[in-house]
């Protein structure tokens, strides 16, 4: 069972540098969706099944369709992205990595909670889940409904095309 | 199907920690060094993902369900996110004919 993790995590990796270091945008694309398809594996084994089915509708069918659409409204297929400085880039790699260096010694001297091995299979499933979502955090739930509302109204108001140019 | 999720009792919780820092990691880099705008948002979804990943495996390995509700916060607010993102993304290309996020240099006051 471990060999899936290691294999699904190595997917996701490889394909996230693609993401960056791509050349088109349309590459870039599906390679955040088999990222995210890898992630989507991952939630599956951590037990988390609905949350699994959840984030392929919504970020591989939804969001990245999105992406792609624009990409391709916008004419962007071609490779004439400016570059930044090699210096610029050199830098992002390095405070990047520092970063990764700062956030992995802290990791390694962390004490772990010891595991609770009782595992509940029907966790991720919909109806505890629910029933956690309904109960515990109802007010978050609606919270959410507004701001779906504010962003809404904030995508139409910025993509109206407006005759008085700005 | 119990055979799949016995995973969690495979895989030690550091290996997540790490996979889900390296993702992260990616994200970052890759937002300081494309001047693509649409690709910078696509790392910004990366670094979301990676802590969603990180946020599901602690709470499978804690058997509470809490983490997984959070989860779905943060791809509502990833979702609305990248609405209205993307509609900048169009604003801008109208008004500037490029995605060029080095020319947002030009919203700052000394120049």
């Amino acid at each position: 069972m471990g060999l899936i993790f290691y294999i699904l995590a190595a997917i996701a990796i490889i394909s996230a540098l693609v993401v960056v270091f791509s050349k088109s945008p349309v590459n870039s694309v599906i390679a955040l969706i088999v990222t995210f398809l890898c992630i989507a594996g991952h939630y599956v084994l951590l037990n988390a099944q609905f949350l699994a089915v959840v984030h392929v509708i919504v970020y591989t069918g939804a969001i990245m369709v999105l992406f792609l659409f624009v990409i391709m409204l916008l004419d962007m297929n071609r490779e004439n992205e400016p570059h930044k400085k090699w210096t610029t880039k050199l830098a992002a790699v390095i405070s990047g990595g520092l970063l990764l260096l700062v956030l992995l010694a802290a990791v390694k001297r962390l004490s772990i909670m010891p595991i609770q091995h009782v595992v509940n299979n029907k966790m991720g499933l919909v109806h505890d889940l629910g029933q956690v979502l309904f109960k515990d955090f109802l007010l978050p739930f609606e919270a959410t409904s507004v701001l779906f509302l504010a962003a809404m109204v904030g995508a139409m108001m910025l993509g109206k095309h407006d005759k008085h140019k700005i | 199907m119990e055979k799949i999720t016995n995973a969690i009792q495979v895989v030690p919780i550091q290996h997540y920690i790490y996979l889900s820092l390296i993702l992260f990691i990616i994200g970052i880099i890759g937002a300081l060094l494309r001047r693509n705008s649409i690709i910078v948002l696509m790392c910004i979804e990366l670094m979301l993902n990676a802590a969603n990943l990180l946020l599901a495996a602690f709470s499978a390995y804690h058997a509470d369900a809490s983490g997984q509700v959070f989860v779905f916060f943060i791809m509502v607010v990833a979702a609305a996110e990248v609405a209205v993102g993307l509609a900048i993304l169009v604003m801008m290309k109208r008004n500037n004919h490029s995605l060029d996020i080095n020319l947002l240099n030009r919203l700052s006051d000394n120049n």
